[in-house]
């Protein structure tokens, strides 16, 4: 009964959610007839961490892709709702069932420094990610092609080994300029803190861990930009960064469950800024070691599901910003299967099916027991993160009430991957997974990737989803690769490799003087260019840069 | 004197080697491996990635041959580049030091000028009522967690009465200023840190003080001047102080590599980039590079600073001086 309660209550909390956001499209769209889209102003984003390097096939960190992702471009993009489109690249053809792509690009594009963009950028990029001896993480992709032939200015044939359906999203990946990094060594190379790019916004400073400027480019080839600034600073901690909001020091910030429910519940946020709450790319599991024998049933893993309230822990930890994940898909992603309901918490149930398992309470010490061994068993997770050692306390004690005895082990990130998670040594693993967009993740299921160091550390090993995961591999057609990834969808919850928990909404706020401003189902990032400030409002007006 | 400070100086060579030596495996045999390599659990980033990874950045080869490659380019003072950005470690660390130097210099002074006048009035009357009072004080200032009175201060200053900046150390315009314009917004961001990094030493070097006026004041030399009836003002400024202030000056030498040092916690609260947070992004990371960097220069300072306080407490103290000339 509660549960359904709650369901009710989320129903016409989005619904208010809703008509509010109506209300407020409509009078935004008001506004926009009085004043026009004007230019100018500047958007100061708070961040943890500092960028490291601004060579797009270096970066690995987000803050660096951040800042990337402003000043290059790829051959595609994703839009609004998610789907691929053209960026670089106008359009492009899929020939021999996938094995070559042929991308025709965009004429009239230019570099900052006014030269122009052709194929030739494309393949030097190429070469660079291929180079053995370029320290770029992101070479996997990019391996699988055979031959990269330019075959004139504006076009570009990509041959594949084999067909290789994530290989269309993965020409996202940002452009760099030929003539400028020809006969540099990309390791070391002063570009990387002086980076050109063909984006909407172009370098201008960068002062280590204090900020990283931008401006905006002019001659974008989709348009100019009406923020004329763009300015990260790097607050390396969380309490300062909302102290800046409330100094407006700060105009676009990231928000704790916390922050967005409570501290921000007043008339400064209310008159100042405008909060932001959309479903994250990404999910929060409990892992079992499968190559464990106590895990190795079914039934046991089931009977877990059923035992753990995830509302509970989307309650305490999120304070209800968030959803109960079924899957190894978000459910934004066009891969995800609607049919997969969440199991229900149903600790009876659990108990039985653990009594079929073989596990009930012989001696009435008051824990579950198997040939005289105690069913307990340890979660690991790594430090820094409270919201995972909370999470780990609250399944510790909804297992205890059905007789199963969890301990909790909390390990410093580096090692935690090189000594529990690479060496498989741990019997359960909390953790989370940052999904792409593209949903192919046979890195993280299929069967053969379950050698040290690889992403199926759990040794998932199921051949229906092996067989499924290649097949979606090789098919372009996303409704074909939709039909796949929902039967994995499915496959998986019942299987319970992981314990599924919980989908946490990404939430922040940003400054309510900027207009335009539109959430879908990608963010609220996408459509950047198109945000303005009304004169009016305008807030660093001294920095007014047009020459 | 020249003798021996030459002597002294030589004599940290085989110390620096033995300490990097040491270091260098401690750093190594720890568990983990450097973070970038790992990139955070990816699975874009293949097993194969991370072996071609590890062979250019020279992982791959046995401890004592990394040891002796690194200790090959330290010679030359090159000190490698860090894993994270591939940028030149001592770049990465000198772009710090002013900011560091800058904050840990003020707040320095501001300690003495304010420390010292506590201790000797304090130690001039021990349990009179100033005393008391200073003690109390002092003692809850260096109770006092600095990232607390930070943040109630930045809510305080910055927030509720708006009157300076609450983080950062310089304005986003700060460009566009004029050149005092520019120079009063430095001094508006600094206030806080330097402020608030202050009041945890008060406590130390006045406590120091107090015990060494005190210990002075019961010298023969101060019943001398008593009786020659000397005002006590004079015994306590002329004579007393002059004596007592010579710990004051090994604390100083001692602090020579703290000068360079700076807390983690502060400088995230206040998102200053100093030399704190440097290290320890760089120790949570595994940038080996950058780790042995830090490990050498704090050596080499604190070796540096217990030579010149030993320096200058002879100079101050000519007792010393003569013994060790003769």
């Amino acid at each position: 009964m509660p549960k359904v309660l709650g369901y009710k209550f989320r129903l016409s909390f989005l619904t208010i959610v809703f008509f509010l956001f109506s209300l407020y499209t409509l009078l935004g769209g008001t506004c926009r007839q009085i004043y026009a889209q004007d230019y100018g102003d500047a958007l100061v984003t708070g961040s943890i961490s500092d960028a490291r390097t601004l060579i797009p096939i270096l970066a690995s960190d987000s803050a660096s892709a951040d800042i990337c992702g402003m000043i290059y471009n790829g051959l595609v993009k994703y839009d609004k709702d998610i789907n691929i489109v053209p960026d670089l690249a106008q359009s492009w053809e899929i020939q021999n069932d996938g094995l070559v792509i042929v991308f025709h690009l965009r004429k009239g594009v230019t570099w900052h420094d006014g030269y122009p963009f052709t194929a030739k950028d494309v393949e030097f990029t190429y070469l660079k990610l291929i180079d053995p001896n370029v320290k770029t993480p992101y070479s996997g992709d990019f391996e699988r092609i055979q031959s990269l032939e330019v075959i004139d200015d504006y076009t570009l044939k990509v041959t594949y080994k084999e067909p290789f359906a994530p290989a269309l999203a993965s020409w996202g990946m940002s452009i760099m300029p030929r003539h400028l990094l020809e006969k540099e060594d990309l390791n070391n190379t002063e570009f990387a803190r002086h980076p050109i790019g063909t984006g909407p916004y172009k370098f201008k400073s960068w002062k280590t861990q204090e900020k990283i400027e931008l401006e905006s480019n002019h001659n974008y080839f989709e348009k100019r930009p009406f923020i004329d600034r763009y300015i990260y600073r790097v607050i390396p901690d969380e309490s300062t960064i909302f102290l800046e909001l409330q100094t407006q020091g700060i105009d676009s910030a990231g928000l704790t469950p916390l922050q967005f429910i409570r501290q921000t519940d007043n008339a400064f946020f209310k008159k100042n800024y405008r909060k932001f709450r959309l479903p994250s790319f990404s999910y929060v599991y409990l892992g079992y070691n499968l190559n464990n024998p106590k895990f190795q049933d079914k039934r046991v893993r089931q009977a877990l599901n059923y035992a753990v309230n995830k509302d509970e822990i989307i309650k305490i930890i999120l304070l209800g910003l968030g959803a109960v994940a079924t899957g190894p898909f978000v459910p934004q992603s066009w891969a995800y299967n609607q049919d997969v309901r969440p199991a229900a918490y149903d600790p009876e149930l659990a108990m039985s099916l653990l009594k079929e398992s073989g596990w009930s309470d012989s001696d009435g010490d008051g824990w579950l027991d198997k040939n005289g061994v105690r069913f307990e068993f340890t979660i690991i997770t790594n430090q820094g993160n409270e919201e995972r050692i909370k999470v780990a306390q609250i399944i510790q004690r909804q297992l205890s009430s059905i007789g199963i005895k969890v301990k909790i082990k909390v390990v410093e990130w580096s090692v935690f991957i090189t000594e529990f998670i690479n060496n498989r040594n741990f019997e359960t693993v909390l953790l989370g997974w940052a999904l792409p967009r593209e949903p192919d993740n046979y890195d993280i299921w299929h069967s053969s990737k379950t050698k040290e160091g690889e992403f199926n550390f759990i040794s998932y090993k199921n051949q229906e989803v092996d067989r499924l995961l290649e097949e979606a591999r090789r098919t372009f057609s996303q409704i074909q690769r939709q039909a796949c990834y929902h039967k994995i969808h499915k496959i998986i919850y019942d299987e319970q490799p992981y314990m599924f928990l919980y989908v946490p909404d990404s939430l922040s706020v940003l400054h309510s003087r900027f207009q335009g401003v539109q959430p879908a189902p990608i963010g609220i990032g996408y459509n950047f260019i198109d945000w303005w400030v009304p004169k009016a409002m305008q807030k660093y007006k001294k920095s007014r840069t047009d020459r | 004197m020249l003798n021996y400070i030459l002597r002294r100086l030589l004599g940290i060579i085989p110390l620096l080697l033995g300490i990097t030596i040491i270091s260098f495996a401690v750093i190594h045999l720890a568990p983990g491996k450097p973070v970038t390599l790992e990139q955070s659990l990816n699975p874009k980033v293949s097993p194969e990635v991370r072996m071609k990874l590890e062979r250019l950045y020279g992982l791959d080869k046995p401890l004592y041959a990394q040891y002796t490659n690194w200790l090959l380019k330290i010679i030359r003072f090159d000190f490698g580049r860090s894993f994270s950005d591939n940028r030149p470690v001592m770049e990465k660390i000198l772009e710090r030091v002013p900011l560091t130097l800058t904050i840990n210099l003020a707040s320095l002074f501001f300690m003495l000028i304010l420390a010292i006048p506590i201790g000797v009035k304090s130690g001039a009357k021990p349990g009179g009522i100033f005393d008391k009072i200073a003690t109390i004080l002092v003692f809850i200032g260096f109770a006092t967690p600095a990232f607390w009175l930070a943040l109630l201060l930045m809510n305080l200053v910055g927030i509720k009465l708006g009157w300076l900046p609450i983080s950062g150390i310089k304005s986003l315009d700060f460009d566009y200023f004029s050149f005092f314009g520019k120079i009063i917004d430095l001094v508006k961001h600094l206030i806080l840190p330097v402020f608030v990094s202050s009041i945890g030493g008060l406590a130390g070097i006045s406590r120091y003080m107090r015990f060494s006026v005190i210990d002075a004041l019961g010298q023969p030399y101060i019943i001398t001047a008593r009786a020659k009836g000397l005002p006590e003002k004079i015994i306590l400024y002329k004579h007393a102080l002059r004596n007592a202030i010579l710990p004051i000056v090994t604390i100083l030498g001692l602090s020579l590599p703290g000068l360079l040092g700076g807390s983690v916690i502060f400088e995230s609260i206040f998102a200053l980039p100093g030399i704190g947070r440097l290290f320890y992004e760089a120790v949570m990371m595994r940038d080996y590079p950058l780790i042995m960097a830090e490990v050498v220069l704090g050596a080499v300072l604190t070796m540096l600073g217990n030579l010149i306080a030993d320096i200058s407490y002879a100079y101050v103290d000519p007792r010393i001086r003569y013994r060790k000339e003769s």
